[in-house]
């Protein structure tokens, strides 16, 4: 573990927030939407672990847990609301669902 | 003593017609409007004669009204000789007036209806006001009064609200007097200045100590004042115009009281005025210029209250000459006189329209005097005694004036005798019209009631006797200063001369040979046109004074600053606010990922800005 250096453990991390950000911005369904916020989330997760490692500091774990709680009930809700619209709309493309707009 | 008891009674009756009049029958509000001015006026003479002989003024304090810094006003009423003649002028014509009014005014009905308690609530209102006015203690007493019948004049003037004629002449009388108002206010902004009091006494004290400079400056503002509500020249234009009211509201308003408070308040400031003589030259200037302006209009007037309203104006410039010249008592003298038998040839006159229902024009009628022979004689006795007859009470009053004026200056007894021939003239001209020759209406003339005829009657005795019943100048010679003037017989017999001289000519051109006068107006042509226009003075004020302004308001005022300047700011804001609005809409598209979009776009830009500016530290 020593060996490998911080740096590979960030760039994961920001790589893996990319891909979270190209999915969200780009993708039409909204379960890979979804998907997509998860991977956001736990990409900050890592960042956390990783520098509460570095630091041998408790304070990145207990955001890390934070975070995954929030993340749960974020699910909960989310699959929710998912399922729901699509009940209603029989559709899950993301662009089709603007009835506040108009 | 009581002496708020005096004013009190006509506002009780303002109050009770005003308020409940509605629901009263005629009679009773007859009842309250007479009663509250008789007992005003029975309650002034029982003071009066508690207080005789009055040698120094008596007051009374009822409360402290004002009081902030240095500034104090009391709610003061005083009285002394002047205002004992006031008390009893007002209160005496008024009663009389009153009384007249109950027969004028019975036929009240139409559109107005409910007129007839109105009419007398404002009446009673005026009186309340007009004796506020002459009891003050302070200046500013006496400027509420002054308002006050104002007010009740504009509310007179308009009384029939429904005719458009009637509601522009009451405006103009009041936006007229506004101007002389506005005299008057900064007259008394300069006296509490100048003696840190409005108090009468306090400030006449003080007078002599201040320079002339300042004492000309108030003097001159207050005439201001005077000849707005005196309707003298430049200011006398409202008061023609104010014959639209009802003929009693002429008689007491604009004859009898109202119109003399500029001269009375120009009496009551003697101590400011004779230490300023710039200023008192200017009223005698004023004075005898109106007198002779107005009364040449009066010659060319064909509806008979025109002619009258003329002649008020004219004899009100008598009394400034009087006041002008020093003989502050002959002016007094003269308003007293012009009360008496001004308010009869205005009543004779209501008597008049009244049996001719409604006709004021002089060429609809002639040969009344057998119709209605109580009406001609009483208004004979005003017409002879406005002429200057010797031993007339207008006679007596004229010459104290002319004497004082030949003193004065010699032109302006000149032009005041022609002016009192012209002034014959033009009064025995509208006799002759009225009540000689053949009747040329249409009407079918009949003698007005006893309610109307008795006020007649007793204010003809008064026309002709007031001379010998009231000598006002040695009543008030303790209060004024003495002035010198000599009688001379002489002058007496020419100003004499020329009334009677004035009575022959328009008996000649009236009565014997009708036809003179038309033919004397076709040969002077232009000159009569004048005249009869009133020298257009009325045009050269719409086109200097309200054109100007009415356009200034309307363009300026209105189209340029209040529609361009403050309506256009705030529309404005609301414009750029909807231009604002209207871009950063866009960016509310509804599709979720351009929110995400802009998301990215601002946290990549705010990390941009910390890694710039050296990051988190």
């Amino acid at each position: 573990m020593a060996a490998i250096p911080i740096s590979w453990f960030l760039t994961l991390s920001a790589v893996l927030f990319a891909l979270g950000v190209a999915g969200f911005l780009f993708r039409r369904n909204i379960v890979t939407v979804f998907m997509s916020i998860e991977l956001m989330l736990n990409a900050v997760n890592l960042t956390f672990i990783t520098f509460s490692y570095h630091f041998k500091s408790v304070d990145g774990h207990l955001f890390a847990f934070f975070v995954m709680v929030v993340a749960a009930a974020e699910a909960a809700v989310g699959l929710a609301i998912i399922l729901t619209v699509f009940k209603n709309r029989s559709t899950l493309n993301i662009d089709a669902i603007d009835s506040m707009k108009n | 003593m009581q002496l708020w008891l005096i004013p009190i009674f006509p506002l009780a009756g303002f109050l009770i017609n005003g308020l409940f009049g509605r629901r009263f029958s005629k009679a009773l509000v007859s009842v309250f409007g007479i009663g509250s001015v008789a007992l005003s006026f029975a309650w002034a003479l029982k003071t009066l004669l508690a207080l005789a002989p009055l040698n120094t003024a008596y007051s009374e304090h009822y409360f402290t009204w004002i009081q902030s810094g240095a500034f104090q006003v009391n709610w003061d009423f005083s009285v002394d000789r002047l205002t004992a003649v006031m008390l009893m002028v007002v209160t005496g014509i008024g009663s009389l007036i009153h009384i007249y009014s109950v027969g004028y005014m019975a036929h009240e009905h139409g559109p107005n209806h409910g007129g007839f308690y109105r009419f007398f609530a404002y009446l009673n209102l005026f009186m309340f006001f007009m004796l506020t006015l002459v009891l003050g203690a302070n200046y500013l007493i006496l400027f509420i009064g002054w308002e006050g019948v104002g007010l009740c004049s504009y509310l007179l003037i308009g009384f029939y609200f429904d005719k458009k004629f009637a509601t522009d002449a009451g405006n103009k009388a009041f936006i007229v007097n506004r101007i002389g108002d506005f005299g008057f206010s900064l007259a008394m902004f300069l006296i509490f200045k100048t003696f840190g009091s409005l108090d009468f006494g306090t400030v006449f004290r003080q007078a002599p100590a201040a320079s002339e400079a300042v004492l000309t400056t108030i003097g001159l503002l207050l005439l201001l004042g005077a000849t707005g509500k005196s309707a003298q020249i430049p200011l006398y234009v409202w008061l023609p115009d104010a014959m639209a009211g009802p003929t009693p509201v002429s008689a007491l308003i604009h004859a009898a009281t109202m119109v003399t408070a500029g001269v009375y308040m120009c009496a009551r400031s003697f101590p400011i005025f004779t230490h300023a003589p710039a200023a008192m030259d200017t009223i005698a200037i004023i004075g005898i210029a109106t007198a002779f302006f107005a009364a040449t209009i009066g010659m060319a007037q064909n509806d008979i209250k025109k002619v009258f309203a003329y002649s008020t104006v004219s004899q009100l410039g008598y009394m400034f000459v009087g006041v002008g010249c020093g003989a502050f008592s002959a002016g007094v003298y003269h308003l007293m006189t012009h009360a008496f038998f001004k308010a009869l040839l205005f009543l004779g006159s209501g008597s008049v329209i009244h049996a001719l229902s409604g006709e004021q024009d002089m060429r609809n009628m002639g040969g009344l005097r057998t119709k209605i022979p109580i009406t001609f004689w009483t208004m004979m006795c005003a017409a002879v005694a406005i002429a200057g007859v010797p031993f007339t009470s207008g006679f007596f009053s004229k010459d104290a004036i002319l004497f004082a004026a030949n003193h004065h200056a010699p032109w302006m007894y000149w032009v005041g005798t022609l002016t009192a021939g012209i002034t014959a003239f033009y009064v025995f001209r509208a006799m002759f019209m009225t009540f000689f020759g053949r009747y040329r209406g249409n009407a079918h003339p009949h003698e007005s009631p006893a309610l109307m005829t008795g006020p007649l009657i007793v204010l003809a005795i008064l026309s002709l006797g007031g001379g010998f019943l009231f000598k006002i100048p040695e009543f008030l010679g303790s209060l004024f200063p003495t002035l010198e003037a000599p009688e001379d017989v002489m002058l007496m017999v020419i100003s004499s001369a020329a009334g009677l001289l004035g009575i022959l000519i328009a008996y000649v051109m009236y009565v014997v040979k009708p036809g003179t006068a038309d033919s004397i107006a076709g040969s002077l042509g232009g000159l009569y046109k004048l005249v009869l226009n009133k020298y257009f003075v009325d045009e050269a004020y719409d086109a200097t004074v309200v054109k100007p302004v009415v356009n200034g308001s309307r363009v300026v005022l209105w189209r340029g600053a209040d529609a361009g300047l403050i309506d256009g700011t705030v529309n404005g804001i609301g414009t750029a606010a909807r231009a604002v609005g209207g871009v950063l809409r866009q960016m509310q598209s509804g599709n979720i990922r351009s929110y995400a979009t802009w998301v990215l776009f601002g946290s990549v830009l705010l990390i941009v800005a910390m890694s710039l500016s050296g990051g988190l530290r």
